[in-house]
């Protein structure tokens, strides 16, 4: 793009009334659809900022400011030269606004004037109140469109400003929006390490952030927004001048492999010592965080390397939790040995493995969609099983197993009432699960496991035994899950088939994509986002309000995900480039053409570059 | 590997005629020993109730067969499964609900009960296709031309999307439909089949009718076949391929809506989760009569029905297996596992783009 002079310009801003119209359109659906599952009544009573912003409205104003910013977005082809932004982009985004929020004083009118609460459950008083500010429907549409004048405005000014200012402005609404969803979090930690005073000074009595706090939030986002900003500059003309920065020795002594290497293990140690510093809430979160992160790294194998949509993945969470309450209660209704945890653990890791292979040896020879079908059956019929009075006897039915003992360590027994050192047990797994993925993705398997994800019959052309490869994938995975199951029977201490419900498998679907498909660390970071935020199936998360919501807010992740970034929010690079193959082409294709162009039909081949 | 195929395929046949020999051997001498020899208490079924059966099994297989073409006719043109299918029968149910409770309190419902009917099929009709064309526009048109699991994972996010935004909208309680007339419900003489289930019956058999002159007779519906055959030839032909794809998924929307209207009149209640599990069995009956093949669905989705409502009693039972009915839904997936095994393409031959059609 250095040379960006010499690309053609792309036609200038025109006003465009049909897409104003309709992106404003949707902004106020958007808007009057959030009131109506009545998310905004719902959370109103938790402040974000103490007193002048609750959760509320902040469900809402968001609308505006990010439709704002997709009207003044646009679609930069390479070989193309970006469009210069101006005047003409916060128009867009002050009409689109402002026409999203007239539609939510029409809302407020519709609601005050006919009554449809029969069947739509929150068309009620309450909302109205809530959108009129009890100040009559006049007032309702004159401030819900001055706000969202304003707020698109906001939007689109975001994608005017160059990305410097644009990070001085946005860091601190993240900022302060993520000190206050972790609120039990922080105020947890703060109050274990005795610093009370910094809560008391950021959280206010009735939960929220205060002013105070927010304040010094914002300007220390800003001044390290500005400062990051500030030495990527000095950094950058430094290179360019050819001097030598001060400090840059040292960092250069230190090669990049090394950095990484310090920096996990300084991720590494933080994961350990910080739950040391939290309450018994907290560790509990944690401790179902943990079950997901491991669930999900079994799924990424099947999923994210082999590229086996596998939708019965709970299948194999469910038969190692049974396994476990089998082998250790004393209460199992057919058998009980009362085996030690770690003993029945082997016992569970070959069950697994072996229904694993009883499940996918008819189900991996099949098609992609089909297989996923398929393994959704299973899932479904084995917690049917489990449910069911033919094998009640053996598994207890709806009553489930009961008094299960935790894990013995010896000196002490790990169970769920102590959550946290339930967490360093999921932890322990979650390192091996962690080697194991790594060595096999590095491994001759993994590399068939992609190939086989990429392109199956090219992949058999090479010589893969693609039926082997995928058996594989799906047993590894069994296995894993197992894990996770043997611990949440000693967590939980009884268990039942409500907690095997197909849900878990969706849920750890998206966790998987939204994190990033095949890549370890974005597995981990997508499943402690999302369970520890939003919560689980059946496990609340940080934001517990949002509890109804939550399957909803999946749903629609999974779909924007899908729709716009495939590949993940920490993608694997390999994945991606599968992904945005045909684009690539493209974009090359056109820079091509473009350069042959201006060479007056002297063909270059610099151009043609192939891609990876 | 292949040993290990063939040895399931052999235990499921080994169960299958097991489970109807001693259904048979209960039939003639509820005594005999083949009978008792896994099911001590065996009873002789009687004719009522394996009529009961049957007639309840067709009804059912009757309105798999109506989603079942949704999701036959989507695979037929994109290729790909519209997890989000069943969640358009439920919508198209949902909406039914809604009408047909603000009838029954203006009292139309009572006094002319069939105006209301046809007045609450068209309103069901008409949202559901509108949620199906909807759906097309905002999430699958722009995935047109992405590998084959894109779209359905995204299917299964607006499949979730949709159960929860009903049940946040209209409550997540489970929707009871208003009482329907005396005189539609009582048993008529010559098979004891209810009325209800003769006006199920009748819709879906004249639903069905129309669909079938529809894509078969109709310039559009050829317009569909060509489409469903070759996308590229046909837009070379002259045919809008994007309008043609929202007409197959309008079409698909409408038999759901059909029969999300006759399950709630039929069962007389809804709740959001209620499309999940009738539209997996519903890709079942699709692909047991053949993905692609509008004919073979409608079997396939019959076929499913009386299979479900019999097989728990009739093979299950004589196997010795207690509480059988809780087992009902694992049939339907056994059966889907059972067809993809033996028969991947389907009873009645799959009719897809890549296949040559005969």
């Amino acid at each position: 793009m250095n040379d960006s002079s010499s690309l053609p310009a792309p036609p200038p801003w025109s006003f465009d009334p049909r897409r104003l119209g309709r992106l404003g359109g949707l902004a106020g659906l958007t808007m009057a659809f959030i009131c109506l599952i009545g998310m905004p009544v719902k959370i109103d009573t938790v402040p974000l900022i103490e007193r002048h912003l609750s959760r509320g409205y902040t469900s809402l104003v968001w609308v505006p400011i990010v439709f704002g910013f997709i009207v003044a977005s646009q679609v930069v082809l390479e070989g193309m030269q970006a469009r210069k932004r101006g005047l003409g982009d916060i128009i867009d985004g002050t009409v689109v606004g402002g026409l999203g929020g007239f539609l939510v004083g029409v809302l407020a009118w519709l609601i005050n004037n006919y009554d449809i609460r029969d069947p739509l459950i929150n068309w009620s008083p309450a909302l109205y109140d809530f959108l009129t500010f009890s100040k009559g429907t006049g007032f309702a549409f004159f401030i819900w469109t001055a706000l969202g004048l304003g707020l698109g405005a906001v939007g689109a000014g975001l994608q005017v400003l160059p990305a410097a200012y644009r990070r001085m402005a946005t860091w601190p609404a993240i900022a302060i929006v993520s000190v206050s969803v972790l609120e039990a979090a922080f105020s947890d930690l703060l109050e274990n390490l005795k610093l009370e005073f910094v809560a008391d000074a950021i959280y206010a009595k009735q939960r929220g952030v205060t002013v105070k706090g927010a304040i010094i939030l914002a300007v220390l986002a800003t001044v390290v927004a500005f400062g990051r900003d500030r030495v990527k500059t000095l950094v950058a003309s430094a290179n360019a001048n050819g001097t030598v920065l001060p400090g840059a020795a040292l960092l250069d002594n230190v090669a990049a492999s090394t950095r990484k290497k310090i920096s996990t293990a300084l991720v590494v140690v933080a994961i350990f010592v910080v739950p040391l510093f939290l309450g018994r809430i907290m560790h509990e979160l944690l401790a179902n965080v943990g079950l997901f992160i491991l669930l999900a790294l079994g799924l990424n194998v099947v999923v994210g390397l082999a590229g086996i949509l596998d939708l019965g993945y709970v299948a194999f969470f469910a038969v190692g939790g049974y396994t476990t309450a089998v082998l250790t209660s004393p209460f199992a209704p057919w058998w009980t040995p009362e085996l030690p945890w770690f003993v029945s653990l082997i016992v569970v890791m070959f069950v697994a493995a072996l229904v694993g292979l009883i499940i996918g040896a008819p189900v991996i020879r099949m098609r992609g969609d089909y297989l996923a079908i398929v393994t959704l059956g299973f899932g479904e019929i084995i917690r049917l099983l489990f449910l069911s009075d033919w094998l009640s006897p053996y598994f207890g039915g709806a009553q489930g197993i009961t008094n299960i003992p935790g894990v013995e360590l010896g000196v002490t027994t790990i169970k769920g009432t102590d959550p946290r050192a339930v967490f360093y047990l999921v932890m322990v797994f979650c390192i091996v699960a962690i080697y194991a993925s790594w060595r096999l993705e590095n491994s001759r398997l993994g590399r068939a496991w992609m190939a086989i994800r990429e392109d199956e019959s090219v992949a058999e052309a090479m010589g893969i035994n693609t039926v082997n490869a995928k058996l594989a994938a799906f047993v590894t995975g069994a296995v894993l899950a197992s894990f996770s199951g043997a611990i949440f029977a000693a967590k939980a201490g009884s268990i039942f088939p409500g907690s095997f419900k197909i849900l878990v498998s969706v849920i750890l679907l998206v966790v998987v994509i939204v994190g990033g498909m095949g890549r370890i660390a974005g597995v981990m970071v997508g499943a402690a986002v999302l369970i520890g935020v939003l919560g689980g199936p059946s496990q609340p998360g940080l934001l517990q309000e949002f509890g109804e919501y939550k399957l909803l807010i999946y749903g629609v992740l999974l779909v924007l995900m899908m729709l716009k970034r495939p590949e993940g929010l920490l993608p694997n690079v390999r994945r991606s480039r599968e992904l945005h193959g045909d684009e690539l082409t493209q974009d090359v294709w056109i820079k091509a053409q473009i350069e042959m162009d201006e060479e007056d039909g002297s063909a270059t081949t610099e151009g043609e570059v192939a891609p990876a | 590997m292949d040993l290990f195929l063939s040895f399931i395929k052999a235990f499921l046949i080994l169960m299958v005629s097991i489970g109807l020999l001693a259904f048979i051997a209960q039939q003639i001498d509820p005594n005999n020993p083949f009978a008792e020899w896994r099911n001590e208490g065996a009873t002789r079924l009687g004719w009522p109730a394996l009529k009961g059966l049957l007639i309840a099994g067709i009804i059912q297989g009757f309105m798999y067969g109506l989603i079942a073409l949704g999701y036959s006719m989507v695979y037929g043109v994109l290729g790909f499964i519209n997890f989000a299918h069943g969640e358009v029968f439920m919508v198209g149910g949902m909406s039914g609900w809604i009408v047909s409770e603000k009838l029954f309190e203006s009292g139309l419902w009572e006094d002319a009960f069939l105006l209301a009917l046809i007045i609450v099929i068209l309103i069901s009709i008409g949202v559901s296709t509108l949620t199906a064309v909807i759906i097309e526009r905002v999430a699958y048109r722009p995935l047109r031309g992405s590998p084959r699991l894109i779209p359905l994972i995204t299917s299964i996010g607006v499949s979730f999307f949709l159960q929860y935004t009903v049940s946040l909208l209209l409550g997540p309680a489970s929707k009871s439909f208003p009482v329907l007339p005396e005189w539609l419900t009582k048993d008529r003489t010559p098979l004891d089949i209810s009325g209800t289930q003769i006006m199920v019956l009748a819709v879906a058999i004249i639903s069905m009718a129309g669909l079938w002159y529809y894509v078969e007779n109709t310039k559009t519906g050829k317009a569909m076949r060509a489409v469903a055959e070759d996308k590229e030839i046909a837009a070379l032909m002259g045919i809008d391929v994007d309008k043609t794809i929202v007409r197959t998924f309008a079409i698909g929307g409408a038999m759901a809506g059909v029969a999300g209207i006759m399950w709630g009149l039929l069962f007389k209640s809804l709740i959001f989760t209620s499309g999940f599990l009738p539209g997996i069995k519903a890709f079942t009956a699709a692909v047991v009569g053949g993905v692609g093949n509008l004919g073979g669905a409608m079997a396939g989705g019959l076929s499913l029905g009386v299979a479900e409502s019999t097989a728990p009693l009739v093979l299950l039972e004589p196997l010795g297996i207690p509480g059988v009915s809780q087992l009902k839904d694992a049939v339907a997936f056994v059966l889907l596992i059972s067809v993809l095994l033996f028969k991947p393409t389907g009873l009645f031959g799959e009719r897809l783009s890549d296949d040559e059609r005969a």
